[in-house]
């Protein structure tokens, strides 16, 4: 006798999948923004039209709208930061909304409160949103699992994984400079591999649907299998930013500049630096942008970062435009719904 | 005791038959025909239940002594029971770790108390598992252990890792092998591959295992120690030994449950269930694998049982504590397994049973008479959901949490002793 037929046939349960996007409502509307994969190319855009509308409020004189008055914001952040939380913090006061300040990395942890814990205590103090950096990939995930319903949570930077306000004022930037999306190539230059701003960047460039995606690094600085992502290798940068419309300088860490990953910060400058005369291989009217704070003679030379093409310090402004459309958009739902 | 009319499944002695069990004395007596003259004092009618030699767990971290909010020896030997398991080793990475005979003893006097699946220990390779000075593995030997092992401590110091075979080899111990370059495994979470560079995970690669595999194979040559490769997750290590085995060592090897399962796709988004060492690697990998078990490279399977309390899952991902409970769950899994076609139900239980035994000499895995009367009875076909409530394990830390499930034991013997059995509900 065999031992087929001892089984039936459809075995439950074992190989079930379960997979849905946490970050949207039932409607499709931002709930929490996590990260930029997954979402609809036509959410992006409305974000990027959004941002536009806020971006006249922070030229009036008046420099708030009404939008989140009543509500509370946490800048929840559990790794150092200061140009990230401060624009968060300027976004959030510009839509008349309360802004608590948390260092959670001086404070709670340190006590051995767990991140549950933490958030439990916040909940119970009815707040409404939660933006959240923290240096494991994946904790604002973990974050918006756990917190209760009514509260939406916008990821600041989780460890290596996305950055997606980041990826967004850099997506205004571009499409301010060059108007649309179509039939650009746009080169991501450095440290990929610990980059969240690189990964949210590549998602987002090929969801708004640019031509072409080149990370370019030495392998050290390059993860395995970055092609699935949608991109394209160099390891020199001359080719890799040969014709580019947009390249986006990355910030090398001071503690990589001598390590494993690489010999110094002067060999890397040499291979890898955008100098004046590298920028001429790149389209003729090619932008430069880099996500901040700059190493001035280690990824970039200041003739570049302070010319013609540089367009970092408009990045900064943006960004405070496109945090103002995400918290609007993913707490706004309601006032927008009670509006109408 | 008489078994009757369960369908005997016994790999080991070759029998794959409608048949009757008798179990004198805590032994098996006879299968097929009643031996003359036994009278049994009780017979269970097991008609419609499989009836095989109770499953061998390679790798059970029993958490007790020194984590017990994670599980302890009484809760995870009864949850084993209750999973069809018979015989269980317990893992040394206790708090003290099993590095000397005070702790065996300790263990296997509170697995006594259990009344439940038969605990084994590995002993340290290394005090501590620091990877430094050898444990006293001639006292461990002598204690009870049945293998020593540095478990997942990987050691970096390659000479260290060669005088602890060769001292082991003159014990005439046997060694399990986790696979491991110290330096490559340092840092990672998970497989290095398209999802952990999605992910943003830092990511352990392939080479962290192959690297070791063939420095391992080379010191086992050299030392002529008798080696076991534990929870193999690349299909380049399958490889290697295989070449290996057909040049002639004698080496064994087995592969966790969870690599059998899933690949790291299913880490998703960050689920931490899904955390597990050995990595989840690509598909790839896992065709490897279940290919590597159904042409016997690799000849045990084990569910690499590790419970873990909530807190430590309820973090994210690269925070939280490696390791799947799955005792309660390994059953219905390694069906599912077997309904793919991934292999046949035979190869599927000489791996849990048969496998196991041989490669620690414990005499048992098979339903041969004379043998200890270790035995799962199973319905292959019973349909219930797993859920906090009706784990046994301390350990709700499994992928199966909420899912319905097709496979249970129903009745686990001991020495010929009821150590489980199901209520039918």
């Amino acid at each position: 006798m065999t031992t087929t037929g001892l089984l039936r046939d459809g075995r439950p349960g074992v190989f079930k999948k379960m997979r849905a996007n946490h970050q949207l409502d039932e409607h499709g509307r931002l709930k929490h923004f996590l990260s930029i994969e997954g979402l609809p190319r036509d959410l992006l855009v409305d974000i990027l039209d959004s941002a536009e509308r806020f971006a006249p409020v922070g030229e009036r004189a008046v420099k708030n709208v009404p939008l989140l008055r009543g509500k509370t914001v946490v800048n929840l952040f559990f790794e150092p930061s200061t140009r990230t939380r401060t624009t968060f913090e300027l976004a959030a006061k510009r839509l008349s909304a309360d802004i608590m300040n948390l260092n959670i990395e001086a404070s709670a942890t340190s006590k051995g409160e767990s991140l549950s814990d933490t958030l439990r205590t916040l909940e119970a103090m009815h707040c409404d949103m939660f933006v959240v950096r923290h240096q494991n990939s994946g904790a604002a995930e973990f974050i918006a699992r756990q917190v209760a319903p009514h509260i939406s949570v916008i990821n600041a930077g989780d460890g290596r994984h996305a950055h997606p306000t980041q990826a967004m004022l850099d997506m205004l930037t571009i499409r301010r400079a060059k108007q649309q999306f179509e039939g650009l190539i746009v080169a991501i230059v450095g440290d990929i591999a610990h980059s969240r701003v690189a990964r949210s960047e590549i998602q987002a460039l090929n969801t708004l649907g640019v031509e072409e995606v080149r990370v370019v690094g030495p392998k050290t600085l390059i993860p395995s299998q970055i092609e699935a992502l949608g991109t394209r290798v160099f390891h020199q940068i001359e080719p890799g930013i040969k014709g580019a419309d947009v390249v986006i300088m990355l910030r090398l860490q001071q503690e990589r500049m001598q390590s494993s990953l690489l010999p110094s910060a002067q060999e890397y400058f040499q291979a890898y630096g955008l100098t004046e005369r590298r920028l001429k291989l790149a389209a003729s009217d090619a932008v430069v942008m880099h996500p901040g704070p700059i190493n001035r003679g280690v990824e970039i030379d200041s003739a570049v970062a302070d010319g013609p093409q540089s367009v970092i310090l408009r990045q900064v402004t943006h960004g405070i435009a496109v945090r103002m459309a995400v918290m609007s958009m993913a707490i706004g739902t309601q006032v927008i719904a009670g509006a109408n | 005791m008489c078994l009757k009319g369960g369908h005997v499944i016994d790999p080991a002695a070759k029998v794959n038959e409608i048949a009757n069990v008798y179990i004198d004395n805590g032994r098996i007596l006879a299968v097929g025909r009643s031996p003359r003259g036994f009278k049994a004092d009780e017979t269970h009618d097991v008609r419609g239940l499989v009836v095989a030699p109770g499953f061998i767990e390679l790798s059970a971290h029993l958490r007790e002594p020194g984590f017990e909010h994670k599980g302890t020896i009484v809760s995870e030997c009864r949850a084993a029971a209750a999973g069809g398991f018979t015989t269980v080793c317990c893992t040394p990475d206790t708090l003290p770790v099993i590095d000397n005979a005070s702790v065996v003893e300790h263990i296997k006097q509170r697995a006594g108390r259990a009344r439940a699946a038969r605990v084994q220990c590995l002993g340290a390779l290394t005090r501590g598992l620091e990877g430094q000075v050898l444990a006293e593995m001639r006292a461990l030997k002598e204690s009870g252990c049945v293998a020593v092992t540095n478990a997942d401590n990987a050691i970096a110091d390659t000479s260290v890792l060669r005088q602890a075979l060769a001292y082991a080899a003159s014990c005439e111990l046997t060694v399990f092998l986790r696979p491991l370059d110290y330096w490559l495994s340092i840092e990672g979470k998970m497989h290095e591959g398209a999802v952990s560079t999605r992910l943003g995970i830092p990511a352990l690669p392939e080479a962290e295992e192959v690297i070791a595999v063939s420095r391992d194979l080379t010191l086992i040559e050299e030392t002529g120690v008798r080696a076991h490769f534990c929870r193999l997750s690349s299909r380049r290590s399958i490889a290697l030994i295989a070449r290996a085995r057909r040049a002639g060592l004698q080496i064994t090897a087995d592969v966790a449950l969870a690599n059998l399962l899933y690949t790291d796709k299913d880490i998703g988004s960050y689920d931490p269930n899904f955390h597990v060492y050995p990595p989840l690697r690509e598909s790839k990998h896992r065709t490897g694998l279940r290919a590597g078990v159904r042409k016997r490279d690799i000849s045990a399977i084990c569910g690499n049982h590790e419970p873990h309390d909530a807190d430590a899952k309820a973090t994210p991902f690269s925070l939280s504590a490696p390791g799947m409970a799955t005792f309660d769950t390994f059953l219905p899994a390694i069906l599912a397994l077997v309904e793919r076609g991934v292999f046949d139900l035979n190869t599927a239980l000489a791996a849990i049973t048969q496998a196991p035994s041989e490669i620690l000499d414990l005499g048992c895995g098979s339903l041969s008479p004379g043998l200890p009367a270790d035995i799962c009875i199973f319905d292959a076909n019973f349909e219930w959901t797993a859920s906090a409530e009706n784990l046994l394990s301390v350990g709700k830390n499994t992928t199966f949490l909420g899912q319905s499930l097709r496979g249970k034991a129903m009745m686990t013997l001991v020495d010929g002793r009821i150590v489980y059995r199901h209520d039918g509900k």
